[in-house]
């Protein structure tokens, strides 16, 4: 907890005559309560130290009183209290005095700030493990009454919290008045309350005995599953998750079903919403028999919803739903109960619904088998592969190993040309860039003929694209197919397309063609970048941009390393030194940069034993490397320029012969 | 956490993308068919609509069943400057009581938010209630410039909504025409005293002179009120803002702006939801804004906007997601006898209040109230003629421009008495047991506390009884667009110009 801060834990340690240690825990203290917030922040952080230093008695005499009125603080400061109140029972001497930290932790749960009265509910749980039974009753128990009945619904609402947390270790009696007060919060005046309540339902059903369960918490889970405000009615479908696992299935079918039925029918889109959005954990809550009974009934009618934010939930779950079917007869009731609406789902108005079924629809084929995914979903791939909405076409696209899995990806191969060359082409660069990134994978299914027949071309293509996000995921792109399909395939298909736009009139192109080598060398290896890229490179140093020289520094840096010596010291050496004076600023950093990258690297091959040489800062002020030239330095003899880089002057590039 | 709105729902149509929109911020002049008024390039929309309201009160126990006429309401403070010289700052753009009464706020157009509180009632003086003073004064809102558009923001304050009252300090709203800004206004008497390094005074200590450690104390101090900004909601509004309205669920409020009404988590600020569009494809086609909005006070699902055509449309947003469709349409068909050059532009609804109840609803329209039951859509049960002498002067208020002011309505406590301003400093109040009505001004003559307020008149035509005002003579200038009736008790604030005049009845 406070390990950091030594063995001074007696009440004596803050004693001491002008002790040098109490120097800075005094600062501590002090910015406890300085101005700037981040200072205040550091402190409340290093919390557990000023205590440490006080010792037990005075952190629970004057500090914690201290913190109880700090109230008034900034929310982080407050967040970073709660927690830290949480881990604070060692530091006020024990379970024994654990009750000392409920007054400010009680005062931070009525905050107004969600964020800092959930920290000081989650500390106040934690801290109430640290009771002993009998200080529970007498410290923690009338605090949690104190905030249920608190003026404020902020205290109330954190009251909620905290009911599940004391009731298994209190007395009957008090178990009594703790469900009292829980009955009392559900049927709240404020909203907000009997949400609180409602979130916390399930929680406290789950530590009450099996027959208040069902004697209080059912009725209140029915009202709360029939209140007013739908923003209360949608948080009973939660808590009707953790019931349902607590009763037996006759109980659940005759105290809870009813209410779930009627939650999946509720005037409010929300309510059904959620419904199908927690579709998954009720139906494993309830079991197998109440889903084929009533949840699969309820799914159909979900998946026809008119209200298309509830569609595209139930869609969503479509897949999840048909895995956790009991295996035996999963085949017909999927194909006889869901497929017929989902094939509806294809062609809904919505796109928003459509895309979401799109997103999980591949997924059938495993579940559903080879015959049955051509017969029946095949038609409803293809159609979605022709959606007008992109998003649908990138979701089936994005999804293909599902099907490839199964029944291999020839069978699309056909209608998936067309729709990615669309989605290639498309107004949208987002849609681009999102088909770009599938690339690899389509590359992979689809095998290296057909992808150098009918895909090659759009890869190259968009390496002109006008958007920059484009060019840069095409460049990308490139280096993961050459991962994918060799060396050789690059140097025959790819290399020469790129290289030939070194001399494309924009410079844009002419840059793309640095980027791709940056990316490509690697992946290449040193053969054919030596051979193929290097003198690209090198001669477009020559660029009348100075845009293009500055990459063609970056870009011998960044293939440095996969160049041999010879090359790096007979080519790639001159031409830096040449762009080192260059007229434009940029360039001229750029190529000193790259110098003493090359110049640690040739240190490096010499002397293998000075790995530990200080590196060159890459980061360094860039003005360092405006310093005018004298004369005599330009003889022919490389000069570093920056005397803080000592290294590189004694070691780098005077000629070294072994 | 009670974060259950599902404001993770993918679907919903984002706004924040719309601020982008090229449109400009006033809608064009053909939106009202009506010619452009001289002088303004074409720009329709004379004044921002703004309200006073009372709509989501707790409680609705009332002082005094009768209200209204049959109580004499007497003069009992005037706040702000004395001298007719009027800084444009000062002008108040909106005013409103919190949940329990005792706080007043008002904004003004230099983007300040002044808060009055209500003193303790003082037992010796029993024959008057607590005086409001001034709890608080921040600065709400500051010019801006929008860069993209280049378009000036106004600081004004268009609206202030409190929220109900969550722990020992006190939360509003405030917006200008695109911001809107939630403050939290608290309460100090303690302060921290005591340190280790340095004197209280702020010199240093000779470190080696410390042998001890001190932990700082609460001392009591003098009551401070401040005021923190703790959530910024921008970025959401391509129109100007004209309402704000906060849901019965306390966790949600509505942004309507002249084409579009947003739907925000009080505490989640980088994303809202548009619930209602009504911007056409083609903005050529644009025939109605949006003047007003407003939440059910107990239906969380519901709420009501109005339009510059003069019709109110009810929202259920339990139905769908977006609310473009209304599931009910309030409309009082028009009296061909009345048809006139001006019809639409004096149809417009400048504000609409649910009553506290959720019964009914109040709208404003240039010459009347009225009041509908919301389960009767085809007619209002209640019309009051506000300053029904002035249809006879509507060329003239239309040359002047005073025909596009935004008068706003609120109820009494009890809803048996609806209050509304009209020129000439004059406001009206309207009993709906009695259905008597009365005129009374708010002026700084006869202003000793506990003065009675005599009923004033306005002769419209013929001859003129003693202290009947011709309609001739009413000083345009002098609007009362703004006023607020105190939830529970008979306190009424009414702001004039620069002036705020807080009336209660005689006890």
């Amino acid at each position: 907890m406070a390990g950091a801060a030594g063995p001074g834990t007696g009440p004596g340690a803050a004693g001491g005559d002008g002790d040098d240690s109490l120097y800075p825990i005094a600062v501590l203290i002090d910015e406890l309560r300085n101005e700037d917030v981040q200072l205040r922040l550091n402190s409340i952080k290093k919390l557990s130290t000023i205590a440490l230093a006080l010792g037990v008695e005075r952190t629970r005499t004057e500090l914690l009183p201290f913190l109880t009125d700090t109230i008034y603080d900034e929310d982080e400061v407050l967040l970073a209290l709660a927690e830290q109140l949480g881990n604070f029972t060692g530091l006020v001497g024990g379970p024994d005095f654990a009750h000392c930290l409920l007054p400010p932790l009680e005062s931070l749960a009525t905050v107004e700030e969600t964020v800092v009265r959930d920290k000081a509910v989650e500390s106040l749980r934690q801290i109430s493990q640290e009771h002993t039974s009998v200080a529970l009753e007498a410290h923690f128990v009338p605090l949690v009454k104190r905030l249920a009945s608190g003026d404020w619904f902020t205290s109330r609402t954190s009251a909620c919290g905290l009911f599940s947390v004391c009731y298994p270790r209190a007395s009957s009696a008090v178990k009594a008045e703790i469900r009292q007060h829980f009955r009392s919060l559900c049927s709240d005046d404020t909203p907000m309350v009997r949400r609180a309540a409602a979130s916390k339902l399930g929680e406290f059903a789950k530590v009450l005995e099996l027959d208040s369960v069902k004697s209080e918490i059912v009725p209140l889970f029915t009202n709360l599953a029939s209140d007013e405000q739908d923003s209360v009615r949608l948080l009973a479908v939660e808590a009707c998750v953790s019931i349902a696992q607590l009763l037996s299935q006759d109980d659940l079918e005759a105290l809870v079903m009813p209410t779930l039925r009627q939650a999946a029918e509720d005037k409010s889109w929300r309510v059904r919403y959620m419904v199908a959005d927690k579709f998954s954990e009720l139906q494993k809550a309830v079991g197998p028999k109440i889903t084929l009974n009533d949840l699969i009934p309820a799914f159909q009618n979900l998946l026809k919803d008119c209200e298309a934010e509830v569609r595209a939930a139930a869609a969503h779950k479509v897949k999840e739903l048909c895995e956790n079917l009991p295996t035996e007869g999963r085949e017909t009731i999927i194909m006889n109960q869901i497929l017929p609406f989902i094939k509806e789902l294809v062609s809904d108005t919505n796109q928003h619904v459509k895309s979401a079924l799109a997103s999980v629809i591949m997924g059938l084929s495993t579940i559903l088998g080879k015959e049955n995914t051509i017969e029946h979903l095949l038609p409803l791939f293809l159609a979605q592969l022709k959606d007008e909405c992109p998003e649908v076409r990138l979701n089936i696209i994005s999804n293909l190993d599902c099907v490839n899995e199964v029944i291999g990806i020839r069978q699309l191969s056909q209608s998936l040309l067309p729709a990615i060359v669309e989605l290639a082409e498309d107004a949208k660069w987002r849609v681009r860039l999102a088909i770009i990134e599938y690339m690899p994978l389509l590359a992979g299914q689809l095998g290296v003929e057909f992808f150098d027949e009918k895909l090659n071309s759009l890869c190259m293509a968009w390496l002109v694209d006008h958007v920059y996000a484009i060019r840069e995921a095409a460049t990308n792109n490139l280096m993961k197919l050459v991962q994918k399909f060799g060396t050789e395939w690059a140097q025959n298909t790819i290399v020469p397309k790129v290289l030939v736009m070194a001399n494309d009139p924009n410079y844009l192109h002419r840059m793309t063609t640095l980027f791709c080598i940056n990316a490509l060398s690697e992946a290449c290896g040193q053969e054919i970048t030596t051979k193929q890229m290097l003198p690209i490179v090198l001669k477009m140093a020559g660029d009348q941009v100075a845009n293009v020289r500055f990459n063609v520094a970056k870009s011998l840096q960044k293939i440095g390393p996969i160049l041999d010596t010879d090359a790096l010291q007979e080519e790639v050496k001159p031409v830096l030194q040449k762009l080192g004076q260059d007229e434009d600023m940029d360039v001229k950093y750029f190529a000193q940069e790259a110098i003493s990258a090359v110049a640690q690297r040739l240190t490096k091959l010499d002397f293998p034993v000075k790995d530990n040489e200080e590196p060159s800062a890459p980061g360094a002020d860039k003005n360092h490397f405006l310093r005018p030239r004298g004369p005599g330095e330009d003889t022919g003899k490389f000069v570093p320029l920056m005397s803080r880089h000592t290294e590189s002057e004694r070691l780098g590039w005077f000629p070294r012969r072994q | 956490p009670p974060s259950c709105w599902l404001f993770c729902s993918p679907l919903l149509p984002s706004p924040l993308t719309p601020a982008l929109s090229p449109h400009r911020c006033h809608p064009p002049p053909s939106a009202l068919s009506t010619p452009p008024s001289p002088g303004e390039g074409g720009e329709f929309r004379k004044q921002r609509p703004r309200g006073t309201q009372q709509g989501h009160h707790l409680q609705r126990n009332m002082a005094g069943a009768g209200g209204g006429n049959d109580i004499q309401w007497c003069f009992s403070q005037v706040k702000g400057a004395v001298d007719d010289d009027v800084a444009e700052a000062d002008i108040i753009s909106t005013v409103e009581f919190n949940h329990s009464g005792e706080l007043l706020a008002t904004g003004d157009k230099g983007g300040r938010v002044v808060i009055f509180q209500q003193e303790q009632e003082n037992k010796i003086q029993s024959h008057s209630r607590g005086e409001y003073n001034v709890y608080s004064t921040f600065q709400s809102h500051e010019p801006e410039f929008d860069y993209l558009k280049s378009l000036e923001i106004e600081e004004k304050i268009n609206k202030i909504r409190w929220l109900p009252q969550k722990n020992a300090a006190q939360f509003l709203l405030s917006t200008n025409d695109k911001t809107i800004k939630l403050w939290k206004i608290s309460e100090r008497d303690k302060r921290p005293e005591g340190y280790n390094l340095k004197e209280e005074d702020g010199r240093y200590r000779d470190p080696t002179t410390v042998t001890t450690l001190r932990v700082p104390v609460f001392r009591p101090m003098d009551l401070m009120v401040e005021a923190s900004p703790r959530r910024i909601f921008a970025n959401a509004h391509t129109y100007h803002i004209n309402s704000i309205s906060i849901n019965s669920d306390y966790e949600t409020y509505l942004s309507a702006d002249d084409l579009r009404i947003n739907l925000w988590h009080l505490e989640i600020t980088d994303r809202s939801f548009n619930i209602v569009d009504i911007k056409p494809a083609n903005m050529e086609e644009l025939t109605e804004v949006i003047t007003a909005a407003e939440f059910h006070p107990n239906s969380c699902n519901t709420f009501v906007y109005s339009s510059s055509k003069g019709t109110i449309r009810l929202c259920d947003m339990r139905a769908s997601a977006l609310c473009d469709r209304h599931s009910k349409l309030f409309e009082e068909p028009e009296d061909p006898s009345n048809r006139s050059f001006f019809s639409e532009i004096i149809s417009s609804i400048s504000d609409v209040k649910f009553s506290h109840s959720g019964r009914y609803m109040m709208t404003r329209d240039y010459l009347s109230v009225k009041i509908w039951d919301l389960n009767m859509e085809n007619r209002p049960v209640e019309t009051y003629q506000v300053h029904e002498y002035l249809r006879s002067k509507l060329c003239s208020l239309y040359e002047n421009d005073c025909i596009f002011d935004k008068f706003e309505c609120c109820w009494n406590g009890s809803d048996s008495v609806v209050m509304t301003g009209s020129y000439n400093n004059f406001f009206r109040m309207f009993d709906r047991n009695t259905k008597r009505d009365i005129t009374l001004e708010a002026s700084r003559e006869n202003n000793k506390p506990r003065t009675v307020l005599k009923p004033r008149k306005v002769c419209a035509s013929g001859k003129r009884k003693k202290d009947e005002i011709s309609v001739d003579s009413l000083d345009f200038n002098k609007k009362i667009l703004h006023t607020a009736w105190h939830p529970k008790e008979n306190i009424i604030a009414v702001a004039t110009t620069n002036n705020l005049y807080i009336f209660q009845d005689k006890v």
